[in-house]
Formats: C-alpha cells, structure tokens, sequence
C-alpha cells in the first residue's frame, strides 16, 4: 500500500466498481417487480462483444454502448416472454439463456479477438478536476463511473419515492392484489425487465469499451453476472445497500492485487473469493433472523436488533413465480 | 347502486358451479349472501367484481346492461370488494397501501392522499398509523384500510366476503358500525357470510345461496331457524349407525392450547380424548379444526398450552416420532400432501414400508384386493380416481396405528366408497384406538362419531356424545349463533 496512495486506490475502486453497480442494480429493478432474470452472466458477455464489435467497425463509442443496452434488452424480452406471458420457469429461462448467449459471443466474436478497438477514457472535468482528492476520485474518471453513481440515488428515488416505484414494488409483492386494483402485472413485470436488460447491457459495454477493453476468449469478465445476481441478494433487493455491495466487491478485488506485493505469502484468490463467504454469512444472517426463537432473542437486546435489522432485506414476495388472472 | 343479476351461470370445466342465479340488491341497503362453503358464493362474488368471466347470464347496473373484462373495469363503475384473505401489500406502510392502484381508479382527494386517509378514517372512527409497516397490523386492522382505500375511491357498491373471520370483537362492532354508517349515506353493501348472527344483525334482506342456486330471500327481522332451513340440505336422520365403543384410557390430551395460525388460529382448547373414541370435527371450513388435526400430529406447534399424545408431549416431536409413537395423518389435498404424483400405487409401498421391490409389489397386490382399489401396482397414483386415491391412503396406514387423523377423509367419494371407508375406520382403529376426523357434512359426523367437537372462529364451542346433540344447536352453533 506504501506505493499506493488511498485516492488512487479509492478511484481504481469506483472504475471497476461502476458496470458492476449498473449491472446489479438493473437486476434489482428487475427483481422489485418480481422477475428473476437469470441470464446475467450471458447477457454481459454478449453484449460486451457486440459493443465492442459496433464500435470497433464504426469507430463510434456512442453507437457501441447503444447496441449493447439494446443486447440486453432483447435478452430481457425473451426472458418476459417466455418467464411472464408464457409461464414459463423464469430461473429455466434465464439459465438456458446464460449458457446460449455466452457460447454466441464466443462464436461470433471470433473474428474480433485480441483487436486493439475504441476505448471509453478518463474524462477530466475542467475546473472540477483539479480540486484535491475528490478531483482524482470523481471528476477524473470515464463517463460510465458517473452514471453508475448517478443510478443509485435515481433508482432508490424511483422506487420508494415515485407513484410508479410504488406500482412496482407493489407488483413483486402481491401481483394478484395489484390486479385487483386495475394495475396489469404482467405489463408492469415485462416494462422493469427490459429496463433492467438495457441496464445489464449498458454494463456489458462498460466492461468491453472500458474496464476489460477489447474482445476475447475468456474476456476477463465471466462469472461477473453471477456475482452481480449475488449482490442483488446480498444488499437485499435494496439499491443503495446493492451498491454498497458492488464497491465492497469491487474494493476487494483492488486491494487484492495491491495487498499481494505486501504479503507475498497470501495468495491473491484469497481476497478475490472473500465476498463469497462473506455473502453465504450474510445470507445466513437474513434468514436466522425470520426464525421465531431468534427474533424473541433479539427483542431483548434492542441495540443489536436495530444493527441487523438494517442488513436484514426480504426477497419481493412473488420473486419468480408467474401471475396468470384466472 | 342497484344491482341486477339475471340467470347468471359458470361452468369450470365439467362442474356447473353457478346455476341460473337471480339476486337484485336495492340501492343504499345491506343486503346480505349466505351459504355454505361451496355454495357458490365467492364464485358470483369475483363475477360481479370482474375477476371471473361468468359461463351466462347477465348483469345490470342502475338498469343498464354491464360487461367486465377485469376488475379495473369494474373498479371504474363503482364496484369494490373487500377480500376474505387482504389483497394488500405487507411490506409497504399503511400510506402506501392507500395508494398503490390510484391511476387507474376514480376518486377525489389523491393529491394529498395522507390528508384523505386521515379524513376517512376521522369519519368512520378508525385509527390507523399511516407510516406503520402494514407487517406489523393485525387483520382486522388490515381489514380497515383495505376498506378506506374503496371508500376513497368512491365505490358505490361495497362487496365484503366474510369480512369478520379473525378480527376482533371490538374490531367487528366498529366495522358494523361503519358499514351502517355508509349505508346511510346511499351506499349498497354485499355482505357474504355464513355467520347468521351477524348477518341478521347487519343486514336488511339476505338472499340464502345452496349448490349454486337461490333457495329463497328472506327480510329484516329474520328467523335463525327459516335461514338455517333453507342454507343446509334437508334435516336427515340423525341416528347413529355404530354403536360406540366403550371409552378406554386417555390417548390424546390438549392443556389450555392456543395457536395463531390458519385464518383463525386455536384459542383455549382444553380437551382428553380417550381410546375406543371417534371424535367429528365440525365447523365451516377454516374455524379451526384444520389447525386442531395438525397440532395433533405435532406438524404445528402451539403458542401456549401443551399437547400429550400417548403419555408423550408433542412439543419438539417430529413426525417420525410421532409416528412411531402409533399416530397418523391424512391431510385433505391427496395428491397435494398425502401423495406423491408421478410414483406408482407400488413405489408407494415401497416407501412407506421401506421394504424390496418383490415384497412392495405383494404388498400392492394385496392392498389393492382388500380395498378394493381400482387400479395396478404400476398405476401412477394420480391416474386413480378420488376414491381411489382415498382408498390407497387407508391402506397405507399402518394397521397397528393408535390414533388415525383424518381431514375431510370422505371428500368427492359417493355413498357407497363412504360407508366403506367408515366401516374399515371403525373396525380397524377405533377399538383400541382413536379416530379423530374433519368433515364438511355435519349428516356424516352425526351418523358416524361417538363425539362431535364443533368449532366456530378458533374456539371450541361444542364437546357432546352425538347421541346428545341436536342438529339445528350444532348448525346454529357453526355459524356462531
């Protein structure tokens, strides 16, 4: 750490951090209204390769990440069609999706590998650039950095402080109340998955013209989609603590390579894995805390109750499971 | 509103639940839709709010002819239900309940909707917290806003399905006095209920509903005993067709046993059943003698209070235990819960006997000669039919089994499969043992149990011999009268 200073590292941080923050909180939105999209990992894999490639023949980043927002709201349209109006299992769907995507760009973007194409850089803001500490953190870093901060506050406020925030949470919970007072849940449920698609494509395109820049076979972001479907569990289907989680993952990954000079001994996987076990414990926390006995513990202990109950988040009820009026 | 329902029919597939019903319910009054549990009263109910198309018929609002495509629609002209179970959205707070559906429903005062909340429930006296997590109410407050948000939309007519199962007392009177409030104001109610009491209490015409079809329409004052005439099939013959066994020691012991649960939950149940004893649940469905059977079989736990079982507490006993101990339970979803679709009638022996393939197949051959069951020791299990199915289940039993819980064990068999189930019951488990069973048809406990529990809202409200019970106490007493 001695040759790294914090806000160097803090701002290696929020550049990788950012597709990840887009990516899961497309999947939150996704997830509020009631839908599993489970085709993550592939949907970001396809439509990294399919940004890069656009903006590798057009020269155009602009037109790049507009291609790959549209892979993965294609992807999504599959997933509503089948997962919503058709009944379909939607975690079936997803999963059969992840594997046909990721072998797609594997295949069709053969021809592109190991091409040196456009790249989204840094951006120094004038004036803004220059203030100490926060200038190197925020206002000299690519674009993606500054939406994916900007979709936190945005995608909180939509959802808890919005009209139709509240029409969609009310979706996830109980589809068959919302149909009752006039909503169309299936309409509502189809809407936040191609929203979230575009989101997760959005994200693909960030890692190809961006974080991973390039094409190839691995790309260096496999595995990625799977994380970001865990983040969206692991801040309980709450954007902001969804973040939260995009950054402790991301810092993670930072420090790992960073922690390896120093303690040459340890070897880098063992920070790389560490949100998982982290996860696994936090996921075991959530649910020990339903349990009758543990919730009269914690009735006693008042302090305590208060600290988990904020990392305590429940799935919207109706995660994954179909409406069909009668 | 006045509604006009003429000669309005559904079929679901093959069953004609709605049979040419004709019901009118005159503008500003409480009119009042009883029957029992299948009569077809929930079915005419979604049909008028839109959530179910009707099979014919046709219907009329102010004299003008109406169709609903869903309940939106219905929404919009006016019409508004208050659920049996709350369509509403736990997680969210109280405010955002009132909210959610605001776009596509009619109603003045959205723009300041804590201010509306506020202000109806000011008028009908009820108190509501609107940032309170709506995890955190009970039903019968939950119940409340459910009804303030349908008053804020203006609905003109006012549909409640059973609207006092698991509220309060205090809760029940502020919501009949609520609802005669609004009545006065010229709203029409609906009120679907199988509770007389309260329905002669509310009500100022009530039409009686029997196998999908109107048995007659009665006026304010009502007599109990006319509505109870026409909602229940003709009086049958209450002579006992077994002579009882004589009561042994105690098997099954409930101590002062309350548990929330189901709709109503079990409140202060006190009882000892002895061997030699077949004891009838009776109740309208879901008062309580669903989550009785279970708490028997240790599947559900109490909240206070012990249950012994065989000299045992149940308390922290798993079923396999419980099991061996020499109890057993027939749930009433045969496919759902007591058997496994898609295994044979012979992977079911083997299961339950944990025996080789050559020896589950002698098995199945024998059951299915001894019970009569129509079918192979191949034949997938949800290939058999009802009765068949229920036979199965009987000849799963383990023969030296002590205490037998049966929910609704004769459900879909006709005459002759039932006489035959309860024959077996009786010969096999009852003399040494006790049966204890749920059933819907109050003539098949009072011809077959030696004692009959009657449950009303979770509570216990009649422990006689049946050669003591009379038919119409123990009707009146199901429906809380």
């Amino acid at each position: 750490m001695k040759d790294l200073p914090l806000v160097v590292l803090l701002a290696s941080v929020l550049a990788t951090a950012a597709p990840l923050i887009i990516a899961a909180l497309g999947e939150t939105i996704t997830e509020k209204a009631g839908v599993i999209n489970l085709s993550l990992d592939g949907s970001l894999l396809l439509a990294a390769m399919l940004a890069f490639v656009t903006s590798y023949e057009t020269g155009s980043l602009l037109l790049g990440f507009g291609v790959g927002a549209l892979t993965g709201g294609a992807i999504a349209l599959l997933v509503g069609i089948f997962g919503i109006y058709l009944g379909q299992l939607q975690v079936a769907v997803g999963f059969a999706l992840t594997l046909m995507c990721r072998d797609l760009a594997y295949f069709l973007g053969n021809p592109y590998s190991r091409l040196q194409g456009p790249q989204l850089l840094a951006w120094k803001i004038p004036l803004l650039g220059d203030i100490p500490v926060l200038g190197p953190l925020l206002f000299q870093q690519p674009l993606v950095v500054h939406l994916g901060l900007l979709l936190i506050p945005l995608s909180w406020w939509y959802l808890y402080r919005t009209g139709r925030g509240l029409e969609l949470r009310a979706v996830g919970e109980n589809p068959q109340a919302a149909y009752t007072r006039g909503i169309d849940p299936r309409r509502k449920q189809l809407l936040y998955t191609l929203a979230g698609g575009l989101l997760v494509g959005i994200a693909g395109a960030a890692f190809s013209l961006g974080i991973k820049p390039g094409w190839g076979r691995p790309q260096g972001i496999e595995g990625i989609g799977w994380i970001a479907l865990a983040i969206v569990i692991f801040g309980g289907w709450h954007p902001v603590k969804v973040a939260l989680g995009a950054l402790l993952f991301a810092f993670l990954q930072v420090v790992g390579i960073s922690l390896q000079g120093i303690w040459p001994g340890v070897p880098a996987q063992v920070f790389q894995v560490a949100p998982f076990p982290l996860m696994i414990l936090a996921l075991l926390l959530v649910n020990l805390l339903q349990r009758q006995g543990i919730k009269q513990w914690l009735e006693r202990r008042p302090a305590l109750a208060l600290l988990l109950h904020q990392v305590q988040g429940a799935p919207p009820r109706a995660l994954g499971r179909s409406f069909h009026p009668d | 509103m006045r509604v006009e329902l003429q000669r309005i029919h559904k079929r679901f597939g093959p069953h004609h639940v709605l049979k040419g019903i004709d019901l009118t319910v005159d503008t500003g009054t409480i009119h009042g839709l009883v029957g029992e549990n299948g009569a077809g009263k929930s079915t005419l109910m979604k049909i008028l709010t839109g959530y179910l198309s009707r099979s014919g018929g046709r219907i009329l609002l102010d004299g003008v002819e109406t169709e609903f495509a869903n309940p939106a629609v219905a929404a919009r002209a006016g019409i508004g239900m208050l659920y049996q179970e709350p369509q509403d959205f736990p997680p969210l707070t109280v405010l955002d309940n009132f909210i959610v559906g605001r776009e596509s429903q009619p109603g003045t005062g959205w723009k300041d909707p804590r201010r509306r909340l506020a202000q109806l429930a000011d008028e009908v006296h009820f108190r509501l917290d609107p940032e309170a997590v709506l995890n955190k109410l009970t039903v019968g407050e939950r119940q409340q806003l459910e009804f303030l948000r349908l008053l804020g939309r203006e609905a003109r007519l006012l549909i409640l399905d059973e609207p006092t199962t698991g509220i309060s007392e205090t809760q029940k009177a502020r919501l009949f006095q609520a609802l005669r409030h609004i009545r006065d104001q010229g709203r029409t109610i609906l009120l679907v209920s199988h509770k007389l009491e309260e329905v002669s209490a509310l009500c100022d015409r009530v039409s009686i509903l029997r196998h999908g079809q109107v048995m007659g329409e009665e006026d304010a004052p009502f007599h109990i005993p006319r509505l109870l005439e026409l909602m229940f099939d003709a009086v049958p013959s209450t002579t006992p067709a077994y002579t009882p066994h004589t009561p042994g020691a105690e098997l099954l012991c409930f101590r002062n046993v309350s548990s929330p649960g189901e709709r109503t939950g079990l409140w202060d149940c006190d009882l000892s059943i002895a061997c030699g004893e077949v004891i009838g649940l009776a109740g309208l469905a879901g008062s309580g003698q669903g989550l009785f059977l279970k708490l028997a079989a240790g599947l559900s736990h109490p909240s206070q209070g012990q249950i012994w079982f065989n000299g045992q507490q149940l308390q922290g006993m798993g079923y396999p235990q419980f099991k061996h101990l020499g109890g057993c339970y027939l749930p009433a979803n045969r496919l759902e819960e007591g058997l496994i679709s898609g295994f044979t009638v012979l992977d079911h022996f083997a299961l339950a006997t944990n025996s080789s393939r050559s020896r589950a197949r002698q098995l199945a051959m024998d059951a299915i000669r001894q019970f009569n069951i129509r079918g192979q020791p191949e034949s997938p299990v949800e290939s058999l039919s009802g009765g068949n199915q229920q036979r199965l289940l009987l000849s799963l039993i383990p023969t030296d089994a002590r205490m037998v819980l049966l929910e609704n064990p004769t459900r879909g068999l006709d005459v002759g499969s039932a006489r035959w189930v309860w024959d077996y019951l009786r010969h096999q488990y009852a003399a040494g043992g006790v049966v204890v069973f749920s059933s819907a048809e109050l003539d098949e406990i009072l011809s077959v149990a030696d004692r009959i529990l009657v449950f009303f809202n979770g509570h216990v409200v009649r422990n006689l011999p049946v050669n003591q019970a009379d038919y119409h106490d123990v009707a009146a007493a199901m429906t809380g009268s």
